[in-house]
């Protein structure tokens, strides 16, 4: 970013709508972009593309309630198609809290209520008249303890194939073998399909975990620190395979970890205290801030 | 770093007071294995010599006389006990199901959890009691199905509260794991029961034990029967009321036979209990 390019946003820290930090990509004005796409030329082609096509996600004043105690204030977010978008923030900010709104995955409990509007491509996913399965066949989640569910290898992956398709044992079988190759599991348990999911480990069984969830062909991947319980090699693993999987899927991913923000992202999101303080480009966000509390957090002064 | 003016104090007392409760709860705890060991010992003692082979295949004399068996009886505890299971665990889950994964935090919920914790409580004799006034009064007999019922309330409440303790201690992310990839809520239940088998296996079966073993419910409702058991809507036979019967009776040979029977069912409670240890052991693994 230019020395101009902050002085052409006015930014209001943690101004109630509309909320300039939370702008997106896609809405910033013709001539805004053009400023920017001269001013870095290293920034990847792709985002530009993105930055023109409509967004898969928009978000738009959402509220987050558990019980009384309100956990988001008004988020607005686009979420670009086929890029990865990172969430970040210090504990407690709100990052999993608003990631869990996408699948609705939040309903589980009874006092957590979300207000506003969530739009993925165009369709208000917190309308009532949602069909929750089918939203969360469009909409995959991956968690922060792999959650390989008590069956073999193969089971888990042909769980969610079963539940929203009809196939033949071979294709079934095939369907399976294209999600584990999908998600860099399947030269190591190629050999041991009908083995306990549990018996794997972490990092294996987290892969297991997105082989899940691509297996139903999701639009959407929700990565809620997926990372977080694994040991740096897999860990490694996982970022490239979330590299390999932008281009089918839009990924939005929660981490604690700014450099793993940094190294997979395209965009990234700073929460604070429930609030979208600030929403870009990754590298600018890490290069040049425009909030101080941005600012704070990347270089470590808090969090 | 030790401020001027701050004593000391000694850990004498504390080290005396760590010892004492070492010894108190040491003392205890043999106290409590060894009263278990002295009633197997004098059980097996007395009853091994009634437990021959008429024992397990006939159907017992006349009073007063020697010989016969109590196979009508050991078949009518397995009646009885196979016929409570089948409704008081399918009933015992589902009453758990609800507690854990549909009632947790709703007053309903709790109105039912304190329910269940009550009958949990009520002493057998009173389940006997009121079914007895339910089921035998109103048909004028005493019945196989009365007693099986009697039963299988005293385990619904035991099953109840193990499957909501042990779907608890299923994490929430394998739910919502089935969830996110489209599973609707009773089928990530489905997953959560799969993950809770052992925990759950283990509760069954002591429930089993807990009512093979009991006297006072069956007293008003299956009675007891001479007789080999036919049919569920008569009086059925079975171990625990003979107990109770051929002990208080005058006869030596009938006594024998009360301390055989007391064998065989510690033996079965047992052999059940340490089955469902190593189903928990399986869990935990």
């Amino acid at each position: 970013m230019n020395a101009t390019r902050p002085e052409s946003r006015p930014t209001p820290p943690l101004a109630p709508r509309p909320q300039v930090a939370d702008r997106s990509v896609a809405d910033r004005s013709a001539a805004d972009r053009s400023i920017a796409d001269r001013s870095i030329a290293d920034r990847p082609a792709a985002a530009d593309a993105a930055a023109t096509a409509p967004p898969k996600i928009s978000v738009r004043g959402l509220d987050f309630h558990y019980g009384k105690q309100q956990a988001l204030f008004d988020n607005n977010l686009d979420v670009a198609a086929n890029r990865v978008t990172a969430v970040i923030g210090p504990s407690g900010c709100g990052k999993s809290t608003h990631l869990r709104v996408y699948n609705r995955i939040y309903q589980l409990y009874r006092d957590q209520r979300a207000r506003g509007e969530v739009l993925l491509d165009g369709e208000n996913l917190l309308s009532p008249t949602t069909d929750l399965i089918e939203l969360r066949r469009k909409v995959g989640m991956i968690f922060q303890k792999p959650t390989p569910f008590p069956m073999s290898i193969h089971d888990n992956v042909a769980y969610g194939l079963k539940l929203h398709y009809r196939l033949g044992k071979a294709e079934l079988a095939e369907a399976v073998e294209k999600a584990l190759r999908g998600a860099a599991l399947w030269d190591e348990v190629k050999d041991a399909l009908d083995r306990p999911g549990t018996a794997l480990s972490g990092g294996q069984q987290q892969r297991l975990c997105i082989a899940r969830a691509i297996a139903v062909r999701p639009e959407v991947l929700l990565m809620d620190e997926p990372t977080s319980a694994i040991d740096p090699v897999a860990t490694a693993k996982i970022e490239d395979l979330v590299e390999e999987l932008k281009k089918d899927f839009t990924i939005v991913i929660v981490t604690h970890n700014m450099q793993q923000a940094a190294r997979v992202s395209d965009y990234t999101a700073f929460f604070f205290e429930g609030r979208i303080v600030e929403f870009g480009d990754t590298r600018q966000i890490f290069t040049k801030p425009v909030h101080r509390q941005t600012e704070d957090y990347i270089t470590g002064r808090f969090g | 770093m030790q401020e001027a003016g701050m004593r000391r104090r000694h850990a004498r007392g504390r080290k005396a007071a760590d010892l004492a409760m070492r010894v108190a709860a040491s003392l205890a705890a043999l106290l409590g294995i060894g009263v278990l060991v002295l009633i197997l010992a004098e059980v097996a003692r007395r009853g091994a010599p009634a437990l021959g082979l008429a024992f397990f295949t006939s159907l017992p004399g006349p009073p007063g006389t020697e010989g016969g068996g109590l196979a009508n009886a050991i078949l009518g505890t397995l009646a009885l006990t196979a016929t409570a299971t089948a409704v008081g665990v399918p009933l015992g889950m589902l009453a758990g199901v609800y507690l854990s994964e549909f009632g947790r935090d709703t007053r309903l919920g709790a109105a039912v959890r304190f329910c269940v914790n009550v009958l949990m409580g009520l002493p057998s004799i009173l389940v006997g009691l009121f079914v007895w006034t339910v089921l035998v009064v109103p048909f004028r007999s005493f019945s196989g199905y009365a007693g099986a019922v009697a039963l299988a309330l005293i385990m619904l409440p035991v099953v109840a509260r193990t499957t909501e303790d042990m779907l608890a201690l299923v994490p929430h992310a394998l739910r919502e794991g089935a969830l996110a990839v489209g599973a609707p809520r009773w089928r990530a239940t489905l997953i959560a029961f799969k993950a809770a088998r052992g925990g759950l296996i283990t509760g069954v079966l002591l429930a089993v034990a807990r009512v093979s073993g009991e006297t006072a419910p069956l007293l008003f409702t299956a009675l007891n029967s001479p007789f080999w058991p036919r049919s569920m809507s008569e009086p059925v036979a079975n171990l625990t009321v003979t107990v109770f019967q051929y002990a208080m009776s005058p006869y030596a040979d009938w006594q024998a036979k009360a301390w055989g029977a007391s064998l065989l069912i510690m033996a079965a409670v047992l052999t059940t209990s340490l089955l469902a240890r190593t189903f928990a052991r399986e869990r935990t693994r």
